[in-house]
């Protein structure tokens, strides 16, 4: 038995017999009567019950079923057949994507190599910016001025991905009878960067500057807005921190060193463990609208592989799900694991 | 009390200044050259005599476009999504949020697992796209055949928006709730009258992510809407700019402009409303990233 006696008995002294208190009483009710007072308490409450049901239907519809649809990796693809009644075929699909030694597993490692980089080197260059940029502003002491420098800065971020694209795009293109090549490239060209034949024929079919495309372009869309959060972070900071290391004889490195990047450090932190987590998780939209059969090499990543062979006429629904299964399982488990580290680091959970 | 510059500090000054103002003029040089080639002559365009400011002025690729038909269209179809799907979006969200940040709900942490795991998981493109068809199938046997009520429906739902509401929604004072609550206040009046006005400026950020979102959404709406006349204008640009930059096909182009300025006429219009709203949205949107670290 556990537990004192006392918590649940209460000697009746008149009598000199034990009965129920009247605590354990309510806990027994509450015990036997669980499903009922439950059915009580939403009964009470009923509107609240019916305010949540279309949240839960759409969430239900088109974010669980999908996952149910999921399992399709693990059965025999048919485009009749439903995944429930489809012939269960356990993991060959995973097997021929990991080891297969054909054309296929050798794209998957490809994707899987490329998603891994398009990522990694977005946190190498792409996080940097935007911090910088917020110690920039932050030297602006005029408020005007310095809201003309951040709206200047934050524009790309509204426009579309198919709008930052077709700029790219433009800007880039190859020389060819209606033109020659996009300006940025002559500017490259004049800059001595790229030869005039690489100009000519795209940069954009040219596998080697994919990624640099991609991370440039990047930080031309976001870093001016990732900044707000930075600087938010510097404005937080109190006056007399400085002052204090002023009257020290800090100069301005030092106070970089020892006033400003320590009291970021918290926000720096936060975003670098999101930025991690998420690290598999790259927008595909962006890659689909920017790669061509020719930087498939540098381009691919898992999404948009499992887009060509499930959606248009590839191998199949169910080995383009495995492709997908694997990259979100590794990535939820690294999202789940960054969000832990940051609940340890800093009390503050992200989700 | 004015003090000195030290001279570490006016360097730092001076190359912020000057790095910031590049950064800035790289940020907005692609509009203006987008602006300029747009209303430009052919020839300026073709042999890149264009660089920064228009040269042999034409508005002709504009009245081109503003003469067709398809574009008109195209723009009236990312209305109809942008307004129907931020109301349908902002309202499932708005009453879902408010049942949750009540803790006298119960399985309220089921409910927010229920949510917060699709921030974690998803399930990919392939199986969302088959769930697509198959939900596609079902609104076509129920009578609503238009695909533009699919992509409203079904898509855009975001939990991390919801649970911004939701946060918003449980830092009202419950006092004032316990007010209404004595003044007879229906559940659906508290939440019109007392927490919808009390949390107006997180409401207004997430009506604008919802927004922003669908006014720029392609994939999925070229994925799943076939009758072209329903094309949203993100899909006509990407049309456009596949069919207008391959030289084959505009090899025997023969307008006053260059077939690049067509596209980059698309892109101007296709900025232009959200340059007009910009200024007034601005301060939502930095105010969105502020409480961007919730807690659960």
């Amino acid at each position: 038995m556990k537990g004192n006696a006392t918590d649940y008995l209460i000697l009746d002294k008149a009598t000199g017999t034990y009965r129920e208190s009247p605590e354990q009483a309510v806990r027994d009710d509450v015990e036997k009567h669980y499903w009922l007072n439950v059915g009580r308490a939403i009964a009470k409450d009923w509107r609240l019950y019916v305010m949540m049901i279309p949240m839960l239907l759409v969430f239900l519809f088109w974010r669980y079923f999908p996952m149910y649809e999921l399992l399709g990796c693990f059965k025999v693809s048919d485009t009749v057949l439903p995944v429930s009644e489809q012939l269960f075929c356990g993991v060959s699909y995973f097997k021929r994507l990991l080891v297969g030694g054909d054309s296929l597993s050798a794209n998957f490692w490809m994707a899987m190599r490329n998603t891994f980089l398009l990522s990694f080197y977005g946190l190498c260059f792409g996080f940097p910016m935007p911090i910088i940029l917020a110690l920039f502003f932050n030297e602006i002491r005029s408020n005007a001025a310095r809201s003309v420098y951040q709206v200047m800065t934050y524009l790309p971020k509204f426009m579309s991905t198919v709008v930052m694209t077709s700029l790219v795009t433009m800007l880039v293109k190859q020389g060819s009878l209606i033109g020659q090549m996009g300006i940025v490239s002559q500017a490259l060209v004049k800059l001595g960067l790229i030869t005039e034949e690489v100009g000519n024929a795209g940069l954009l079919n040219n596998p080697g500057f994919f990624r640099a495309i991609y991370q440039i372009s990047g930080i031309w869309e976001s870093a001016g807005y990732d900044s707000i959060v930075f600087f938010a972070a510097i404005i937080a900071i109190s006056p007399t921190s400085y002052e204090a290391a002023q009257i020290d004889g800090a100069g301005k490195m030092a106070q970089m060193r020892y006033v400003v990047i320590p009291c970021m450090l918290s926000t720096i932190v936060i975003m670098l463990i999101t930025r991690i987590g998420s690290l598999l998780n790259i927008g595909y939209e962006k890659v689909l609208l920017l790669y061509n059969t020719k930087t498939y090499v540098t381009a691919d990543v898992i999404s948009t592989l499992a887009y060509r062979t499930g959606l248009s006429g590839g191998a199949g629904t169910g080995i383009a799900s495995a492709a997908e299964m694997m990259n979100n399982v590794v990535g939820m488990l690294l999202v789940i694991g960054a969000n832990t580290i940051a609940r340890k680091a800093s009390n503050t959970s992200l989700y | 009390m004015k003090r000195k510059l030290e001279v570490s500090e006016l360097i730092f000054k001076i190359v912020s200044y000057v790095l910031l103002t590049v950064f800035a003029l790289m940020c907005l040089y692609p509009f203006l050259y987008a602006v300029s080639a747009s209303i430009s002559g052919r020839h300026a365009v073709e042999y890149s005599e264009v660089v920064l400011f228009p040269k042999d002025i034409q508005f002709e690729a504009f009245s081109m476009m503003f003469g067709n038909n398809m574009f008109w269209n195209a723009y009236s179809n990312t209305l109809f999504l942008t307004l129907y799907g931020t109301v349908w979006a902002l309202g499932v969200s708005i009453l879902g949020a408010y049942a949750l940040s009540k803790k006298r709900l119960l399985f309220r942490k089921f409910f927010n697992f229920f949510l917060v795991f699709t921030m974690w998981f998803s399930a990919g493109i392939v199986p969302q796209y088959l769930n697509y068809l198959d939900t596609q199938k079902v609104f076509r046997s129920v009578g609503i055949m238009d695909d533009k009520w699919l992509v409203v429906i079904a898509m855009g739902m975001a939990a991390m928006n919801i649970i911004l509401l939701r946060n918003a929604f449980e830092n009202v004072p419950s006092e004032i709730e316990e007010a209404a609550i004595v003044d007879g206040a229906t559940e659906f009046q508290i939440l019109g009258q007392v927490y919808i006005p009390m949390s107006k400026s997180t409401i207004a950020t997430v009506a604008l992510f919802f927004a922003i979102s669908r006014w720029n959404g392609y994939f999925w709406a070229r994925q799943m809407i076939s009758n072209q006349n329903e094309h949203p204008l993100q899909v006509f640009i990407r049309l456009q700019l596949e069919q207008y930059t391959d030289p084959e096909q505009m090899a025997g182009w023969n307008r006053a402009y260059a077939s690049d300025s067509v596209i980059y006429a698309l892109i101007v219009c296709s900025i232009v409303p959200i340059l007009i709203i910009y200024p007034f949205i601005q301060k939502y949107f930095a105010k969105g990233t502020n409480v961007g670290g919730v807690k659960e």
